[in-house]
């Protein structure tokens, strides 16, 4: 029954507090109270602390107040006989146990024992920012924590492999026994990592705060909430977090404590031991605690305990297909055969028929098949695809032809990278030796073009061409296509269109946000531009996009409209007043958590820098991409810093009203690099020929010091304009 | 009638063998003596409001059918009525006044013996009352928060500030039908004056004045009595303590505090612990000072401080008749003035300490809350002194005790189920949703000799959570709870149906939850709010799947009680009919079409199965109305 279950975990957080004070002590006795300590590359300090207490734990005797906390929610376990209620001292002692874990892995850090061999230890902020865009596009479906060993090696792959078959991240660790369940997979040779949606987060129970405090950091990154908003930050967990611990093996008493943490945030456990129920719901969704002792069944338990909504696209081809195996890698001993890059000739193109043109479903391989090639060998490769619906327009073109990436690296064993005549194709060995065929590609991009785009799609027919003489006669005509496309919507202006579109897709993390996507400046993730957006419209015409009529000008320079201010005082819930598109100073747009960049005053230097989200390095201004992540996102205005989409930079209305392009003094090489035609371009327009030159890198200076030197050295234009503030 | 149809409760049965053997007369008896009671006073058809008469209506419609002022039985039967309600509104609302005048005076410094021991209810209540807190001492928001409590008994015009915790649709109910209070005593004052001769003579507008000043005691004074008391002496949490006479001991002083206030019992508890007065026992070879509670007093302290129960209204006789009791020390209501005929068998001491309640033949030593320490060290001195005059011969302390569980609040529901970082009443509510539980039923009131002591109380209980419905309980009912063991969490396994079994297990909660004294009813409304607030189960109070129950009811402070439960649209039965059945429409009125204007409504059924097969029903109607789930584990 329950009171055996509160029993443990009231126990086991007594004993995790014990051994948080007993290291803090240690630590503070060797080191001092003020030592600095801190997990690696997040922006929210310990971050379960941060979000339940408000805590900014920076120095060693800052985490006194935490133990203290976690000490004042210690109880008595329950007596044996006439009892008090336990089911309150249980939650309270699982708070207890996820504060005095945080307190302790990151004092191992402090002594450089995370992370653990083999495992990621702390997940970094980059990482929430990354998967929490997958998060709520639904591409995953949810996390689970599996913790301990499966019974045997084969049956921990099959779980695992049962999850990534559902788009369910999977964070692997804790032992039971000694044994780990890493280990288990290592054995089996299973690739682990972020890509493949297995995560080895350590080899204990304590290290199952990663998976927690991570999680946490959803409702503060993306749930708008703030610092101490405790009750806001579980419940959010609660309800957007599709997370849920599984225990392998017998549970002990720290299991069931960091158990009764989970269960705090609304994740259940699901174990596959003979353990006490509880099912009557309240603190999680459904059930808290349920066991489940059939291998075959536990998967799909967790499923149904939690309520994950999986999306399994029954795709009628002989390899796994789920979003997990997107970001799967295929090495070239791996490979049975390829397409594209240096190895042949390949494109990939959709375009639009009359639906009387074509008939859905026919999916035809013109040339060799699979079973025709060598392994090892390169053949040349078109992927045709035939769109027709009453709603399909000729500007959605594009847009499918883009998801055809994604809907290939989604199968197992299928790797795809790049677009139009640019993609490189791999299929391995083993999915060979399923039995995947070249028309499958036609047969997944079929289900999964009338899957997306369903409302606009009503016939889909995929030709694969492998002939080289087929592939030279249709390149040319999709080469022009290309060309029209880019050519549109880089002709397009602000001033072209009077409606631009809204973007609230991000609205269930950051609720007064929200993005006016114009043709001269994308949205912050880089994701959607007008057109695009448009496109969503068009498909889903009460989804995130919607038409906003520009109204009356308000001030040309600052980019500001009535139709657009009205329209974000309604849709921030009041919060937001006005909106100055082309302005990081004077009401900037606001920024969600998913921004490809942030452009940030340099005030010294009389500029911007720009620093994207790949570049973890230290920037100019003293702070690195996620500390500055923290005070940009959640939909507030912060003059001075701005969230934005790469290819914003280098628009001509690239914070026009700011001085444009010429105030950016610094952005790290590798985004430099990534856009160098387009900048070059831009600066020629602006008539500043060597300005790529004059931008300050990494390289040269993460300092303001340096930085000026620089800019001083390179006579860089931003000087000697007028002062920014 | 034989002693063991007088009570199900084995120490009663043997106190009053033992009570017959010494040729004592205890009420069972005098309740015998008076039998057959006056029909006409049954029915409420018996007018003394002026001295015309007395007038009485002729029940079988041969004699009178009207008074000599023309009043039919339903005037009459509703005159009589709203008087009873108005006493009984009166003795919650002046409790709860004292409190405040204890909250205010303490916050003055004027008191010895009382602090501000609930600093978050108040600074609660002090948001709720608009009562500035920021830079404040606690000692000033006090009495901002006592003043303003005060302020509510002589309001003459506006809205009782609680009745703003009811629902927004029930609050609108209530205005609709002029049915909110504006101040607690003048809504009394009213029905004073109405049913004066000749003036409120049509039985409905009579009735609406009774139902107002009902909703003056239950969102008025017995809520203020509840929120200063915890403010005052701290928020009850869980505790564990033991009930029945068998808590007396023969080798410690014995005290008993009996009535319903715990401003005077709670110094007490501080007494009983004076080391001084500790030695003072042993030095008379007792081993100690044990204090016990009888009826609302007993609730208040077990409550907060887990101080035995020796037993509920019936039993208070009983407990002087064990002989070990040295002194028992008295308040306001429910104190029989037997007791101090009683007493002059015994050595037992009888002191009345309000000076709103004398008794002939007892010693009065009048409590002041600003001598509260001093006064009571007196009177536990005196218990102290009183241990020697004991006579072994006449000690006969029955051995039944059992353990208990109480202390719950609508505050503590929070705590319960959620822990401190996931506050919430979600499973409450969920447990309703899914079927688990079928609702929640209040079951409160007194001990009346016309029903078997304790019999009606626990039947109906183990009835109703033999269906899964979660018991709520205070007063008497709470005590007879106790004695029969449903107090304790392993009541679930061996009482419950299985969805309540489940839930209780889920928690580690007893299937019978003791939320207090009789004011504490306050806490259930309070706790219905919170319920509809978490969502899930309708909009008003009168939606929830919910009944109320008084089976040995016998106190006019059960008729506003039972008012205030109907007219905040929660159906109640009663085991004793209201004295009504006189007037037929009036009657048909009150257990019928009231349910048209409040939601709520009477029912009268003494046979406890009955009754919980109606209650039954009303909630399957409930969840049916609601659209809930069938129930999880079938009938």
């Amino acid at each position: 029954m329950s009171k055996i279950v509160a029993t443990a975990a009231i126990r086991g957080a007594q004993k995790i507090v014990k051994d948080a004070e007993d290291f803090l002590n240690k630590a503070i006795a060797e080191k001092g109270e003020s030592q600095k300590i801190e997990f690696p590359d997040t922006a929210y300090y310990f971050p379960m602390a941060y979000a339940l207490m408000g805590v900014e734990v920076k120095t060693l005797g800052d985490i006194k107040s935490v133990l203290q906390e976690a000490k004042s929610l210690l109880h008595n376990e329950p007596t044996e006989q006439i009892w008090f209620p336990y089911l309150g001292d249980a939650l309270d002692s699982g708070v207890a146990a996820i504060l005095a874990e945080e307190i302790i892995v990151g004092l191992r850090y402090l002594y450089g024992q995370e992370p653990q061999p083999d495992c990621v230890g702390f997940f970094s902020d980059t990482i929430l920012r990354q998967l929490g865009i997958q998060l709520v596009d639904g591409r995953m479906a949810g996390f689970a924590a599996i913790l301990g060993a499966a019974p045997d090696n084969k049956t921990a792959v099959e779980i695992v492999r049962e999850f990534q078959k559902r788009q369910i991240l999977t964070f692997v660790g804790s032992s039971t026994n000694g044994v780990s369940i890493i280990d288990q997979l290592k054995q089996e040779n299973v690739e682990m990592g972020w890509d493949n949606y297995i995560v080895p987060y350590g080899r204990d129970t304590i290290t199952g705060i990663y998976p927690l405090n991570w999680a946490i950091r959803g409702a503060l990154t993306f749930g708008g909430h703030k610092k101490g908003e405790a009750l806001k930050c579980l419940k959010y967990c609660k309800d957007r977090v599709f997370a849920f611990g599984v225990t392998l093996g017998e549970i002990d008493d720290i299991k069931y404590a960091t158990g009764a943490g989970a269960i705090n945030m609304g994740f259940p456990i699901i174990a596959d031991t003979d353990i006490p129920e509880i099912l009557p719901t309240g603190i999680c969704t459904y059930e808290h605690l349920v066991s489940e002792l059939d291998y075959k069944k536990i998967v799909p338990r967790c499923i149904e305990v939690r309520g994950v909504k999986v999306k399994v696209s029954e795709i009628p081809i002989p390899v796994a297909y789920s979003a997990a195996f997107e970001g799967e890698r295929i090495r070239k001993t791996q490979t049975y055969l390829e397409a594209g890059s240096r190895y042949s000739t390949a494109f990939e193109y959709a375009t639009m028929k009359n639906t009387d043109e074509i008939e859905d479903g026919k999916f035809e391989v013109i040339g060799h098949e699979i079973d025709d090639v060598q392994e090892g060998s390169a053949v040349p490769l078109g992927i045709y695809v035939e769109v027709a619906g009453r709603k399909m327009q000729k500007e959605f073109e594009s847009i499918v032809e883009r998801q055809i990436h994604t809907f290939l690296n989604e199968a197992q064993g299928i790797m795809h990278t790049g677009q139009r005549d640019l993609i490189w194709l791999r299929i391995s060995k083993e999915a060979k030796s399923k039995g995947f065929k070249l028309k499958h590609l036609g047969t997944i991009i079929h289900a999964r073009v009338h899957e997306v785009f369903g409302a606009i799609v009503d016939k889909v027919r995929v030709i694969i061409y492998t002939k080289q003489e087929d592939i030279e006669k249709l390149l040319p005509s999709a080469r022009e296509s290309y060309k029209f496309r880019d050519e549109r919507i880089g002709a397009m202006t602000d001033e072209s269109v009077d409606t631009f579109y809204s973007c609230t897709l991000c609205q269930s993390f950051a609720p007064n946000h929200l993005c006016i996507v114009k043709p001269e400046r994308l949205g912050l993730c880089g994701a959607y531009n007008w057109l695009d957006c448009k496109a969503s419209f068009e498909i889903n015409p009460t989804g995130p996009n919607q038409p906003v009529k520009k109204g009356t000008m308000l001030d040309e320079s600052r980019g500001e409209w009535q139709g657009i201010n009205d329209w974000v005082k309604i849709k921030s819930n009041g919060h937001l007043e006005r909106f100055h598109g082309y302005s990081i100073m004077t009401w900037p747009e606001t920024s969600c958590g998913c921004f490809e960049c942030i452009g940030a005053i340099v005030p010294e230097a009389n500029g911007f820098m720009v620093v994207n989200r790949e570049y973890s390095g230290m920037t100019p201004l003293g702070m690195t991409f996620s500390t500055l992540a923290g005070s940009v996102g959640g939909g507030n205005q912060t003059p001075g810093f701005m969230g934005f989409g790469r290819l914003y930079i280098t628009s001509k209305k690239f914070i026009k009203a700011d001085g444009g392009l010429k105030r950016i003094v610094w952005m790290p090489k590798e985004l430099k690099e990534a856009i160098s035609g387009k900048l070059k371009k831009r600066s020629e327009e602006e008539d500043i020929p060597d300005f790529l030159d004059k931008i300050a890198d990494e390289t040269i200076a993460t300092d303001t010091e340096k930085l000026l030197e620089f800019l001083q050295k390179v006579n860089h234009p931003a000087l000697t304009i007028e002062p920014l503030m | 009638m034989s002693d063991s149809e007088k009570s199900i409760d084995l120490a009663t049965k043997e106190m009053l063998g033992l009570a017959c053997n010494k040729n004592i007369c205890t009420a069972f008896d005098r309740h015998e003596t008076m039998e057959p009671e006056c029909g006409f006073g049954q029915l409420g058809i018996c007018c003394r409001n002026c001295v015309m008469g007395p007038c009485r209506i002729d029940p079988f419609g041969e004699g009178p059918q009207e008074g000599i002022c023309g009043a039919t039985a339903d005037t009459i039967a509703a005159r009589n009525l709203v008087r009873m309600i108005a006493a009984g509104a009166a003795a919650h609302s002046d409790h709860g006044r004292d409190v405040a005048h204890t909250l205010l005076t303490t916050s003055e410094g004027k008191t010895k013996g009382y602090g501000i021991k609930g600093k978050e209810k108040l600074l609660n209540l002090a948001k709720e009352l608009k009562v500035k807190i920021e830079n404040r001492k606690i000692e000033e928001v006090a009495h901002d928060v006592a003043e303003k409590c005060f302020a509510e008994f002589g309001q003459q015009h506006g809205e009782l500030q609680f009745t703003r915790r009811a629902p927004k649709k029930r609050q609108e109910i209530w205005r609709k039908n002029r049915f909110t209070p504006r101040g607690i005593d003048r809504e009394v004052v009213e029905i004073m004056h109405r049913t004066n001769i000749g003036v409120d003579n049509d039985y409905q507008n009579i009735l609406q004045q009774g139902i107002r000043t009902s909703l003056g005691d239950g969102w008025g004074g017995s809520m203020i009595a509840t929120d200063l008391q915890d403010v005052l002496f701290g928020q009850p949490e869980p505790v564990r303590s033991v009930s029945n006479l068998g808590v007396l001991k023969e080798d410690e002083v014995n005290i008993i505090v009996h009535g319903h206030e715990p401003t005077l019992s709670d110094v007490i508890v501080a007494a009983s612990q004076d080391k001084e007065l500790l030695e003072l026992a042993k030095k008379y070879g007792a081993k100690g000072i044990n204090l016990a509670g009888i009826c609302c007093t007993a609730n208040e302290i077990l409550m907060r401080h887990g101080i035995s129960v020796a037993g509920n209204f019936l039993q208070q006789e009983l407990a002087v008749i064990t002989g070990a009791v040295d002194l028992m020390l008295v308040d306001v209501q429910c104190i029989m003035p037997a007791l101090g005929k009683l007493a002059t068998c015994f050595h037992t001491k009888i002191i009345s300490t309000s000076p709103k309640a004398k008794f002939p033949g007892v010693e009065h030593i009048e409590f002041s809350e600003e001598e509260a320490l001093p006064i009571a060290k007196k009177i536990v001195r005196m218990a102290v002194e009183n241990y020697k005059n004991r006579k072994k011969e006449s000690l006969n302390i029955p051995k039944e005790k059992m353990e208990l569980v109480a202390g719950f609040t609508s505050e503590y529901v929070f705590k319960m189920l959620g822990g401190k970082y996931r506050a919430t009443y979600r499973p409450l509510n969920d447990a309703v949703i899914s079927g688990r539980l079928r609702g929640a039923v209040g079951i409160v009131g007194c001990n009346n000799p016309k029903i078997k002591h304790d019999w009606a109380h626990i039947e109906l209980t183990k009835e109703l959570i033999k269906n899964d419905v979660l018991v709520v309980t205070t007063g008497c009912s709470a005590l007879a709870s106790a004695k029969a063991g449903l107090l304790v969490p392993e009541a679930a396994k061996k009482y419950a149906g299985k969805g309540l079994q489940e839930i209780c297990e889920a928690v580690g909660i007893p299937p019978v939850l003791h939320m207090g004294a009789c004011v504490d009813i306050s806490r259930i409304l309070t706790t219905l709010c919170n319920v509809l607030t978490e969502g899930g189960l309708g909009e008003d109070i009168s939606d929830l799947p919910v009944a109320a129950a008084a089976p040995e009811w016998m106190s006019e402070k059960a008729v506003s009680i039972g008012f205030y439960a109907v007219a905040s649209g929660i159906f109640t039965v009663l085991g004793l009919p209201l004295p009504v059945m006189g007037g037929k429409n009036l009657t048909e009125y009150l257990i019928n079409s009231i349910e048209n204007t409040v939601g709520g409504k009477f029912a009268f059924e003494s046979d406890p199965l009955k009754a919980a097969d109606l209650i039954v029903k009303h909630l399957d109607k409930k969840r049916e109305a609601l659209k809930l789930k069938p129930m999880m584990y079938g009938e």
